[in-house]
């Protein structure tokens, strides 16, 4: 077997992360407005001509609030939801908020009074919300204080409504732009003695605003990274073996140089070459026939097929397993049930795709090193560029433009940064714009890791599950970008869904005899966070196998499921909300079939019914209701915006695959990868049905539901039959 | 020197003739608000106007563009008030926005040629790549911007905070209308 003998960047980023939250030093940095700056001006955060009344908010003299945001912005809505967090509770008026962004170098400066900046895991909201809405509560006390400090009566006797405040005694009023110069200088208050509003009094959260970015996406003027321009750049277009660990043995240069716009070729590190030029259709075009020599090494041998066997190996295998469920007795429950069902299902490695190329500007000289650089985690692309530059902290500079999609790949792999720094060393002061094509991001993906899961199940007499044995084999994340995460060789991560503690990602199944076991099978291939993560893969094998059991035990798919999830009653609340607004138990169109699925991820509670028919080969998705108790909601409309975008990236479960042969990806651009289309989706029914007991992501949890949602429709179209071995073209299947 | 009409200006190009459009428009021209998706006319990112017409200009050599009139997301309108523009603005519909000039752009083509669409008709149209999925808002906006209902799309159903079921969270009965 060969696994991966690549470097490990992200432990390198990691690590090095790591030491930018240790330190706090003082570091360059720049002023931030809502749109991205081309170069370094200042080396603090401007105030806009405003008042810092604290770091989260600052006040104009036109009563203007604006507001600072510490995560990542990718489409999914968190600078408008964090930017309503923080106005509930300062009091501000809506329509006079703003935001501002920053980056890593001024938080470092501050001593990361934003905290964390890495936006991943469902996190923005639902990590911050404490934080951020304390920050927005000091700074209108704050106000209030100077209020009375200038009327010289008690805080306890005024009021603000939109900015305003109010004297009633007196009838006096006045903003919050008078009072921000004043405010600015008073200390803050106690952390503990703020007491947050109730849901019920919100005025701006659990509405749903305009988001606040969508003017400059409709005409073309937000600039995102792959738009950066800056004096005296060059293009830069990249190739790394297309076998992963292969390495670049050399090339020949001179087939190209005398090409129009060539500036140089250049060896990036042991594994890629890079051509750059004065336009990027000039670099790329000249890379495409530029003479390179690879060593593929023995991955070169691999295919889908040598991974399949590995993987069918790990599902009954004795040799690094680990249980992380075992109650009761699960052999002898299945052996001794009335009937036993059995099956093997299989997911491939699918790809990120997002819409804009990864991509890196950067600019190094002996003593400063920048990047530009779309990322979730702007921390992550300092320390990388650090790691490679070897300048310290506070000599490196990664500025964050809004991201053209994200869906994990831009997270801690900061690939692209490694390259774009380690090209941008080799000519010095001058700025490097590194672009992907899509043949090289498909083909260098941190793909969703490969699996396939064996399911054994008992029911006894009376329909009832008495035992359910499930194992997952296939390959680790953590092992590829973050053994560390991996304790006493139990890599639980892979298990996402399936876990027995609550909180986060919980099993909502209660089965007597139960054993849920995980084999590490590592390929050769790259994996990483993918939208949803293992939710998805481990959704798809648990929810159809369900739907098989229900139908060996006799019994209603939702019946069956309510049945086994009865005690867990957030679970069951949306498998019920579902079932109510889906109409579960009314009658269909002929021809027409349903299929539901539940499951857990990221705090968040979510379920799905979707409405199938099919002719011949051709599969229609009509209908898809989808449930999530997120806890709170923020923003309802941004929340049915990240569940209909859900559905389109969930379809990538069904009709996609990133397959190997030769050691490579086949797969390399749209024409042979599907992405959900427009005549494709179903009509989408978003149930935002929260509890506000707890505080759930909202990004990644429905999306692990479309799967098995309409497989189990397709299952039920043909007689019960499942598809188990993904994507569906595998049973001659399509999406229309 | 090629001579290029792009949102009304005249500009001559010193570049090879098959440069693509698209790296012309944004390397050369600087109007970056046309996108590189896919480079081979698959996922529409960089769709523009060519005498009106949507095309996908990273698979269109600049020379069969030249003396031709071009249309880019900067000329659609000069203030975003183009009915398609208001509709995306009014239903929230970009979330990272990366596709949307493309999408914008095929969406104004598809109502010039066809001013009430069908949901069928969106969906031949509307062939451009959302990763983000923000495919039922689009048609939802297409949809209000020709003034012909919702057609097929999206729901919400919520429960606020001040629902008296808000406790269980499983019935849930205000339907929002976007």
């Amino acid at each position: 077997m060969t696994t991966t003998t690549m470097k490990n960047q992200n432990q390198v980023a990691l690590t090095r992360r790591q030491f930018v939250v240790s330190s706090a030093m003082a570091s360059g940095g720049l002023a931030l407005g809502f749109h991205f700056p081309a170069a370094a001006q200042s080396n603090e955060l401007s105030t806009l001509g405003g008042s810092e009344i604290n770091a989260w908010v600052v006040v104009r003299p036109d009563d203007s609030c604006v507001i600072r945001i510490a995560r990542a912005e990718m489409g999914q809505g968190t600078h408008t939801g964090l930017a309503q967090l923080v106005a509930e509770e300062l009091e501000c008026d809506w329509a006079k908020v703003s935001l501002q962004t920053f980056t890593p170098g001024q938080n470092l400066a501050r001593k990361r009074v934003w905290r964390n900046m890495s936006t991943g895991g469902s996190r923005g909201i639902r990590e911050s919300h404490e934080y951020v809405r304390q920050g927005g509560a000091a700074a209108r006390i704050m106000l209030l204080q100077a209020a009375a400090a200038e009327w010289k009566v008690s805080v306890g006797e005024l009021s603000v409504e939109k900015g305003v405040v109010t004297h009633a005694a007196s009838g006096k009023t006045t903003s919050y732009g008078k009072l921000a110069s004043q405010a600015s200088k008073l200390p803050a208050p106690d952390p503990k003695s703020i007491t947050l509003k109730h849901p019920r009094d919100w005025q701006i959260l659990g509405k749903s605003p305009r988001r606040l970015d969508t003017a400059p996406k409709v005409n073309g003027s937000l600039k995102y990274g792959i738009d950066t321009v800056l004096p005296g750049m060059q293009y830069a277009a990249i190739k790394a073996c297309p076998v992963f660990g292969g390495k670049l043995v050399s090339f020949d240069a001179s087939k190209i140089s005398s090409r129009r716009g060539i500036k140089a070729v250049v060896r990036v590190d042991d594994e890629s070459v890079a051509v750059l030029a004065d336009s990027f259709w000039r670099a790329k075009s000249a890379l495409e026939v530029l003479p390179i020599t690879w060593d593929f090494g023995a991955n070169g041998k691999e295919s889908s097929a040598t991974i399949a066997a590995r993987l069918r190996e790990g599902l009954t295998s004795t040799n690094n397993v680990f249980a992380d469920i075992d109650q009761g007795n699960v052999t002898e429950a299945i052996q001794g049930a009335a009937k036993k069902i059995e099956a093997v299902y299989g997911t491939p490695f699918v790809s990120h795709a997002c819409m804009e190329p990864m991509n890196c500007t950067a600019r190094v000289t002996a003593d400063r090193a920048e990047v530009w650089v779309p990322s979730q985690n702007a921390e992550a692309s300092l320390a990388a560029l650090a790691a490679v530059t070897g300048l310290p902290l506070e000599k490196c500079e990664a500025y964050n433009p809004p991201l053209g999609g994200g869906f994990g790949r831009r997270g801690g792999t900061q690939d692209y940064v490694r390259q774009a720094a380690l090209i941008a060393k080799q000519f010095p002061g001058t700025p490097i714009k590194l672009i992907w094509t899509r043949e090289e991001d498909m083909t260098h993906d941190f793909f969703r890791p490969i699996g396939q899961c064996r399911l054994v199940a008992g029911i006894d007499a009376k329909g009832e599950m008495v035992g359910l044995h499930l194992r997952v084999s296939g390959q680790s994340i953590n092992a590829y970008v973050s053994p560390h995460n991996i304790v006493d060789g139990k890599d639980r991560r892979q298990l996402q869904g399936y876990w027995k503690d609550p909180g986060e990602s919980q099993l909502g199944y209660t089965v007597p005899h139960l054993k849920v076991e995980y084999a590490m099978r590592n390929t050769h291939v790259p994996v990483g966070p993918w939208r949803g993560v293992n939710t998805n893969q481990n959704a798809i094998y648990l929810e159809c196998f369900i739907d098989e059991v229900a139908k060996a035990a006799g019994k209603d798919p939702l019946a069956f499921r309510r049945n086994l999830i009865k005690n867990h009653p957030k679970h069951l609340g949306v498998l019920d909300a579902v079932a109510d607004k889906g109409g579960w138990d009314k009658p269909l169109a002929p021809g027409m079939f349903r299929g539901i699925a539940q499951f857990m991820g990221y705090g968040s509670y979510t379920a799905a019914i979707a409405e199938v028919s099919i002719k011949g080969n051709d599969v229609k998705v009509h209908r898809l209701i989808l449930a999530t108790n997120c806890g709170h909601a923020v923003n309802p409309v941004q929340i049915a915006s990240q569940i209909e975008g859900s559905v389109a990236y969930g379809m990538d479960s069904l009709q996609s695959e990133s397959s190997v042969k030769d050691g490579r990806i086949v797969e390399k651009n749209f024409d042979t990868y599907p992405i959900a289309r427009m005549y494709q989706m179903p009509k989408i029914e978003s149930v935002i049905a929260p509890t506000y007991d707890f505080w759930g992501g909202v990004g990644e949890p429905t999306i692990c539901v479309v799967a098995p949602a309409i497989l189990n429709a397709i299952a039920a179209a043909r007689g019960g039959k499942p598809v188990r071995m993904l994507p569906i073209k595998n049973e001659g299947l399509r999406l229309v | 020197m090629l001579s290029l009409n792009i949102n009304g200006a005249n500009h001559s190009v010193d570049v090879e003739p098959e440069m693509p459009l698209l790296w012309v428009i944004r390397e050369q021209l600087g109007l970056t608000g046309t996108k590189f998706g896919c480079g081979i006319a698959q996922c529409g990112a960089c769709t523009v106007h060519l005498n009106g017409e949507p095309v996908r200009s990273c698979s269109l050599p600049v020379s069969s563009a030249v003396n031709q009139k071009i249309t880019t997301i900067e000329g659609l309108t000069s203030d975003s008030s183009h009915p398609v523009q208001m509709a995306w603005k009014a239903l929230d519909v970009p979330q990272c926005g990366y596709c949307q000039s493309g999408q914008i752009l095929a969406a104004a083509s598809l109502l010039k040629r066809i001013p009430k669409p069908t949901d069928k008709d969106i969906d031949e149209a509307m062939t451009n790549i959302c990763r983000c999925g923000s495919y039922q808002r689009i048609r939802a906006a297409i949809h209000m911007a020709a003034g012909t209902g919702k057609g097929i799309g999206s729901v919400i159903h919520y429960a606020g905070p001040g629902a008296a079921n808000a406790k269980t969270g499983i019935s849930t009965d205000l339907e929002i209308d976007h």
